[in-house]
């Protein structure tokens, strides 16, 4: 097992290369200019030198490789400080924003709680909603609970995010006037009230995304119960004597749970991926909207920061959804 | 693959195959009865058993021929500004009322609409063709199976949204210096989607492949001389034809979604030019006074993909044996 893992992980190691490489290449070879902003009244040596401040002078590789050292090694070594109070990474030149002058990763780290709880409590929601409904609805094949969820789950996928959040502020903040439409992320929880209202904000993007996780969720759950339902053993199980309850609940749900879990563990990037979208909605100021701004302002360390983060969730969640099928499953790890 | 019907003829029959009938003897009677059939008529039997994909199908192509077509009936000028009548509700002279700025929002749902669609159209034949092309040649030559399917492998660990956010930004504006505003930003939103969405295709049409190019036909092919190109053409491609079609319809609509999206976040065409997407993104901003300028656009969006997933999904289950033997 500690074999397999080793082996997932050194080949993790050239996957975020060639990704940090295709993000760099992609910003570097575009055609247009950090300084085009820049007023014509401005001298070309005076240009020339914010261009030197903002990184830009050096060639290509040098600044690749200096990028790569500041995310891989000054990087953790800032979190490690932050953590135990050391000083590695004092006087080291980090990542910098051209909007705010201030390191990316600080505003990254400002921004993640924001992302993560919504995203979060809809991924948790959706798989405590899509779960079940994938059980029954393959035990009941065909019934017309099977056919409701088909169709829900359809509709789902079909209802892209950013009509749902749109539709959902109509009928609840605006119709209804339920819910607030915009995401306060000012708001302390301190007390009860504060938290209905915390709890009331979080309520419509939650519902959003959940939507379309539970969608997908649902059918996968669904289509592995179904296919471990007509199995051998499941026959075995029953003529042993045992309760229904058992036989699905235990015997089946167990070896059906083995392609959800990897498929629960890959969707994580995606969700938050998904999520730029539902945060654009409903004016959450997570890592999402940070992109968004960053794109509009043209600011290319944050860009690459969060763009290279996006990646490097996705090989991880990879990963780890290797190891657990490895964990799972037995007769992954041999071969 | 092609397993032509081999039930004897005993009776000559004009052809017209009636739809399966729930009597298992009048089954037999009806298999016995029937000419020797091809195997899209088989195909399109089981394909309009299921209700869900004729019902996709039907709506799709009223989509389709309603955002095409429409316009020569509904001849109002959808970039035409009159102010006077701006943010009126429905009425016969404009059915879906007018925007801010006195435009028929009908006819801009129709010509948002064919932008919509033929980017999704465009976008899905560029990601197929990448996908069948890298996927064949991965199946086929062993030797370059290894590097091609990595690289498959690196493509789908990248973050899809964010780069072609990131995409948008950086060419959009040498695109449409080159090729003039709105060809510009089509072409590169379809080659940005294309690009990023090859993918599942390839992966699928390798797997197909593989098992393919094991069977006997090839191997006869392969013996009385036929070249490399000649038995991919011939053979290969026509029987991985299946999986490409149902990867089709799936891919139209996540090109149509993707497209949205990008309108939607404010990069993708210019505010002039309607899209769906950049209809509900403009729509957002009179959300409470005017909720129905939302929702139109959103339902167009939505219905089309719906139709499309459904029509995928009959079709996966007319072109699969296995499904439709029953």
């Amino acid at each position: 097992m500690l074999n397999f893992t080793i082996r997932r992980l050194v080949l993790a190691v050239p996957t975020l290369l060639f990704i940090s490489l295709v993000i760099f290449l992609l910003l570097e070879l575009a055609p247009g200019d950090p300084m085009a902003q820049v007023p014509l009244t401005v001298p070309p040596e005076v240009k020339e030198k914010m261009r030197e401040a903002l990184g830009l002078g050096q060639p290509m590789h040098i600044r690749f490789w200096k990028w790569i050292v500041q995310f891989f090694w000054i990087e953790p070594q800032v979190l490690v400080d932050a953590m135990f109070g050391t000083t590695f990474s004092e006087g080291d030149l980090r990542v910098i924003s051209w909007q705010t002058r201030s390191p990316v990763m600080d505003i990254v780290v400002q921004r993640i709680p924001q992302t993560l709880w919504v995203v979060g409590t809809a991924y948790i929601v959706a798989i405590l909603i899509a779960l079940p409904i994938g059980i029954y609805s393959a035990y009941r094949q065909y019934s017309w609970f099977d056919q409701m969820g088909t169709f829900v789950s359809m509709v789902g996928f079909s209802v892209p995010p950013f009509f749902s959040g749109v539709l959902v502020i109509v009928v609840f903040s605006v119709q209804l006037g339920w819910f607030p439409s915009i995401y306060d992320t000012t708001l302390v929880v301190n007390s009860w009230d504060s938290f209905m209202l915390q709890l009331k904000q979080m309520i419509m993007p939650v519902m959003v995304l959940a939507l379309q996780i539970t969608a997908q969720l649902s059918r996968f759950m669904r289509a592995s119960m179904l296919d471990n339902l007509n199995q051998d053993y499941v026959r075995t199980a029953r003529a042993k004597g045992l309760s229904e309850y058992t036989v699905v609940m235990v015997h089946v749900l167990r070896n059906s749970m083995i392609p959800v879990v990897t498929v629960i563990a890959l969707g994580i990037p995606a969700i938050f991926g998904g999520a730029i979208i539902t945060e654009q909605v409903f004016k959450v100021n997570g890592i999402g909207q940070l992109l968004i701004g960053a794109i509009q302002a043209n600011d290319l360390p944050m860009v690459q920061t969060l763009t290279f983060i996006f990646a490097v969730l996705i090989v991880l969640f990879n990963l780890i959804a290797d190891v657990l099928y490895g964990i799972l499953d037995p007769r992954i790890r041999y071969d | 693959m092609t397993d032509h019907d081999k039930s004897d003829t005993l009776i000559p029959d004009e052809g017209l195959a009636p739809a399966s009938t729930a009597l298992p003897t009048a089954d037999v009677m009806e298999e016995l009865a029937t000419p020797p059939r091809s195997q899209w008529r088989d195909v399109w039997d089981q394909f309009k058993t299921h209700k869900g994909a004729m019902l996709g199908a039907i709506l799709f192509f009223f989509i389709v021929a309603g955002v095409y077509l429409g316009p020569y009936l509904w001849s109002i000028d959808p970039t035409q500004i009159d102010i006077r009548s701006r943010n009126q509700g429905p009425s016969w002279s404009h059915p879906f009322g007018t925007d801010q700025l006195g435009r028929d929002i009908l006819a801009r749902m129709m010509s948002g609409g064919q932008t919509s669609v033929s980017v999704g159209i465009t976008a899905m034949l560029l990601a197929l063709f990448l996908g069948s092309f890298i996927g064949v040649l991965a199946g086929f030559f062993r030797r370059l199976d290894g590097p091609l399917m990595r690289l498959t492998d690196l493509f789908l660990a990248l973050p899809l949204l964010p780069l072609l956010l990131v995409m948008m930004l950086l060419f959009r504006e040498p695109l449409s210096a080159a090729f003039g505003l709105e060809r510009g930003i089509f072409i590169l939103i379809v080659c940005a989607i294309g690009i990023t969405s090859w993918m599942p295709t390839a992966r699928i049409v390798r797997g197909d492949v593989l098992a393919i190019k094991e069977r006997e036909f090839v191997l006869a092919a392969r013996s009385i001389g036929t070249s490399n190109s000649q038995i991919i053409t011939r053979h290969i491609l026509p029987n991985v034809l299946s999986p490409i079609m149902v990867s089709a319809t799936l891919g139209i609509a996540t090109a149509i979604i993707t497209e949205s999206a990008l309108s939607f976040l404010g990069l993708g065409f210019p505010p002039d030019f309607p899209t769906w997407g950049r209809l509900l993104f403009d729509g957002v901003d009179y959300l409470q006074q005017y909720p129905e300028r939302v929702f139109w656009p959103g339902l167009a969006i939505s219905l089309t993909v719906l139709s499309v997933n459904y029509l995928g999904d009959g079709l996966r289950d007319a072109l699969d044996p296995r499904i439709r033997g029953r």
